[in-house]
């Protein structure tokens, strides 16, 4: 084998180009990415605790709200899902690396540059991008501060990172499946991420182009969104929204995948109806092409226009149930017992389907146009994007990071984080049901006095959810630091894929020789 | 400091969290503790309150029975209970059941919802025309086909709409008053049952005029025209913000309208001719004068970007205090002020403020904040530097 041990030292860290390795840097990157967004975000919730200013001027306010969901989304979510397909599709699939593994070692090693320029817009003349993560036009090209040229760059450099990790899913899962594992016999985790690569391919591409227009706009004097130039300000949403909304589901399939693998695992059944959960999945990614401007029922589009994204983002409720349905279904009449991963999981199926209930909402556009850019907006994205993505990633680590490091994390521990998140998240985004509903506008720094109680209550619950994160940081450490009981390969009763069939931890290099699956 | 501590004390009587303990057992239409949507003062808004409330109890049927079923399992279905997985793990027919139910229920809600839409839409046969124009931050009211106008032939009755809540108040320095953050110098008034048709634009950046009791919410666009509509049917003060990110002053250009009775409404009209007039009436002020009046219009319309102390959040904001233009050439600053800066933030203020307005803002920012050059302009000059640009 001309594959041995590791490198030592730092060289290994920057050469690597196993996919272990890369997985943990990216899982490492997102969590710091995460305790970064995370700060911010308590820095707007402390700001929002009672009416007036108290800690910040607006416009740092604005560049807080930008930031963090720059952060959250680009930094936290997505690169957490890279890392746990680099560590988890090549053993789910039994095979021994990633097929592009050198693009791989650079489509990490973007990352922090990329994050390190978005962060450093922070201590630029002129302050950070301020026009929130949206970045409409004219607001972020000839209203802008001078740093949204490196934010522009950095978005380039991020959606260069996630093309070719999209590429690298696409190949590893197409050409290096163990003999024998077609299509249908493949683990919904790999499922859902060949169809997430896909959407990946498809539309960041069109974030770049959207981005390099502002770019034009701003320093070659063209004016595709200048309205005084014969440009259209509203085509930014659509060119936006048609990368953004297909975004929305990048960031929620895989979690599909992940608590489908843990469901199962800890109801002692298999997944209850595999096939229709890959009809299900592939249904969702046709339809987030056709949904975007549900995202723009205010900007004034004609008639039919509106009448055709209410009736298109209704049908998205439709293959998304049958997932929630097909996840009940496969926990009746199981034997479930409910470690750490199978709480959040539990967790996953009840909020994210709130967040998808105010999704359908949402949908029906006459009452969008009271929902739309209010409060109730932010609880419903959050609903689904923290207790959605975020714990299918906590339930995910907690799920495989035995695997990964060969020591069982303290469950008591773990079961602790569990509630006080739980008890937080839902602190933290149900009051913003209301406060929404009774009309406060999102991406204000300030706020009229009839809506102070329950900003109160949610800038509670968001500092107890943001430091529980740090028993959940203190666990993975333990982990690194191979405190706990060793692992055994199967680490759970009910677990069922090649992965479990390795050593805890997994060795450098897994399936050189590929198993045959029956 | 005092008022701000008694105010957070308040605030944080356990009573004041029972509403929020109760909730969990009580429907969540009671609209006084501003838990849900507006029942709203239009008929478009009823629609779409009921709207609301019938998605909103579809999604909590479906959530007792998804959830329901799920607890079930949860309790009875656990292996410390000796529970034993039945290994069934695939239905055709289940499937096909549970994506036909939601199916058909979509289908239900979307034939109503098509209906208001539809209503929302018909913007036909106004009996009032109102264009509403979104500035950096603040709004402008022109009624169209009024049939009252100016000598230049323009529409008579055009306004600014600006925020009136203190800095003071939003500092913690004063009480903040009822309707903090949500009042405003000029209302738009318009009467009762009468259809209002609004066309919306804007100057800068998108802004989106929301007031929830009409109902109405509407993207400003700079360089589009969109339409919206309503007709009230209760006298009252409606309240309501800007919904789309606009900048930093986002949060602070609040909407509101009065609703008045037909009679009243003309009379409303009938005063404000007159008050345009008198706005625009040219007088000889003191330099006291100006500089008080110098100080609220730069403290309203200036002090958001270019701070109150006159320090600006540089370089997108430049200091005012010890600056080139404040200090040098009168004509260059009142041509700054009157014509903006394009492609800044820098708004044309020569539209949205009075002579005697700019006069005093002029005269305030040569002469605040150690700009000692004892300048004053009067009201006058003002009027001939915008006539000297007419030709």
């Amino acid at each position: 084998m001309t594959h041995s041990a590791p490198q030592t030292g730092i060289k290994r860290w920057l050469y690597t180009t196993n996919h272990k390795d890369i997985g943990s840097m990216y899982l490492i990157f997102s969590l710091i990415m995460l305790l970064i967004g995370g700060t911010m975000a308590l820095l707007i919730r402390s700001e929002l605790f009672q009416p007036g200013l108290q800690l910040m001027q607006p416009e740092f306010f604005n560049q807080m709200t930008t930031l963090h969901g720059i952060i959250m989304v680009f930094g936290a979510i997505m690169p957490a899902f890279v890392g746990m397909a680099n560590w988890l599709i090549p053993m789910m699939v039994g095979a021994p690396d990633m097929a592009l593994p050198r693009i791989n070692n650079w489509s990490f090693w973007l990352l922090p540059f990329a994050f390190g320029m978005v962060l450093s817009t922070l201590f630029m003349e002129g302050g950070a991008p301020n026009f929130g993560w949206t970045f409409y036009a004219p607001l972020s090209t000839t209203y802008a501060p001078p740093s949204v040229t490196f934010f522009i760059f950095s978005v380039h450099i991020m959606g260069i990172s996630s093309v070719m990790g999209a590429v690298n899913v696409i190949a590893t899962i197409m050409n290096m499946r163990a003999p024998g594992m077609n299509y249908m016999k493949m683990p919904m985790f790999v499922w859902t991420w060949l169809i997430t690569a896909f959407l990946l391919l498809a539309v960041m591409p069109v974030l770049a182009g959207v981005v390099t227009m502002m770019l034009m706009d701003i320093h070659f004097a063209t004016s595709f969104f200048d309205a005084a130039g014969g440009g259209d300000p509203v085509m930014f949403q659509h060119i936006f929204w048609f990368f953004g909304h297909p975004e929305v589901y990048i960031m929620i399939l895989p979690a599909f995948g992940i608590v489908s693998h843990i469901i199962p695992t800890f109801a002692r059944k298999k997944l209850f109806g595999y096939h229709s959960m890959v009809i299900a999945t592939s249904s969702i990614a046709f339809l987030s092409f056709i949904v975007w401007a549900h995202h723009m029922f205010t900007v004034g589009m004609p008639l039919v226009g509106e009448l055709f994204f209410m009736y298109s983002t209704m049908l998205i409720a439709v293959p998304t149930g049958v997932k929630v349905f097909n996840w009940v279904a496969t926990m009746l009449r199981g034997s479930m017992t409910f470690e750490t991963p199978m709480l959040f999981s539990i967790a996953f199926v009840v909020l994210f389907t709130i967040g998808g209930l105010s999704g359908l909402m949402l949908a029906i556009a006459p009452a969008d146009f009271q929902y739309h850019d209010t409060y109730f907006v932010v609880a419903h994205f959050h609903y689904v994007l923290v207790p959605g993505a975020l714990f299918s990633i906590i339930a995910g680590v907690y799920f495989w990071i035995p695997k990964w490091t060969g020591v069982m994390y303290n469950e008591a521990m773990g079961k602790f984080h569990f509630w006080v998140s739980f008890v937080g998240v839902n602190l933290t985004f149900f009051p913003m049901h209301f406060i929404g509903l009774a009309g406060m506008p999102r991406r204000i720094p300030d706020y009229a006095l009839q809506f102070a109680d329950f900003n109160m209550v949610a800038t509670i619950g968001a500092f107890l959810f943001g430091f529980s994160q740090l028993i959940f940081v203190y666990n993975i450490i333990q982990c690194m630091r191979q405190r706990g009981i060793p692992a055994s390969p199967q680490v759970w009763e009910g677990a069922e894929g090649l992965e479990w069939t390795v050593d805890s931890p997994a060795p450098y290099h897994t399936f050189q020789i590929p198993p045959t699956i029956k | 400091m005092d008022s701000v501590f008694k105010h957070f004390a308040l605030k944080c009587q356990p009573s004041h969290l029972i509403p929020f303990a109760l909730l969990l057992f009580s429907s969540l239409s009671h609209s006084e503790w501003g838990l849900n949507m507006t029942t709203s003062a239009t008929a478009i808004g009823r629609e779409i309150h009921g709207l609301h409330m019938t998605i909103f109890y579809v999604c909590v049927a479906i959530a007792v029975v998804v959830f329901g079923i799920m607890l079930y399992s949860i309790i009875r279905h656990r292996k410390s209970l000796g529970a034993v997985a039945k290994p069934f793990h695939e239905s055709t027919l289940v499937e096909i059941i549970w994506t036909a139910i939601p199916l058909l229920i979509l289908v239900a809600m979307a034939i109503p919802a098509t209906k208001t839409l539809v209503a929302m839409y018909d913007t036909e046969t106004s009996d009032i025309d109102i264009k509403v124009t979104g500035y950096q931050w603040k709004w402008r009211y022109q009624y169209l086909n009024t049939g009252i106008k100016d000598s230049d032939n323009a529409e008579q009755i055009d306004f600014f709409s600006t925020l009136t809540t203190s800095q003071d108040q939003m500092n913690g320095l004063e009480v903040k008053s009822e309707h903090y953050l949500l009042e405003v110098d000029n209302a738009l008034v318009i009467p009762i049952n009468k259809k209002v048709r609004f066309l919306f634009t804007a100057q800068d950046v998108i802004h989106s005029w929301w007031v929830p009791d009409l109902a109405v919410k509407k993207d400003a666009v700079p360089g589009f025209i969109n339409e919206s509509w309503t007709k009230v049917e209760q006298v009252g003060i409606y309240r309501g913000q800007c919904a789309e990110l606009c900048g930093q002053g986002h949060g602070y250009m609040p909407i509101v309208v009065k609703a008045v009775t037909e009679e009243d409404y003309k009379i409303w009209l009938a005063s404000q001719q007159q008050a345009q007039q008198n706005a625009n009436q040219v007088e000889t002020l003191s330099m006291d004068q100006l500089m008080e009046q110098g100080k609220a219009g730069y403290d309203k319309n200036c002090a958001a970007c270019h701070q109150v102390s006159g320090l600006g959040i540089p370089p997108v904001f430049p200091a005012l205090k010890d600056s080139p233009i404040a200090l040098g050439d009168i004509q260059l600053h009142n041509d700054i002020v009157i014509n903006g800066k394009p492609g800044t933030a820098m708004a044309a203020f020569g539209e949205q403020l009075t002579p005697t307005e700019l006069a005093a803002i002029i005269t305030y920012e040569r002469n605040a904040w150690g700009n000692d050059t004892g300048d004053s302009i009067q009201p006058a000059e003002i009027v001939s530097f915008k006539q000297a640009q007419g030709e």
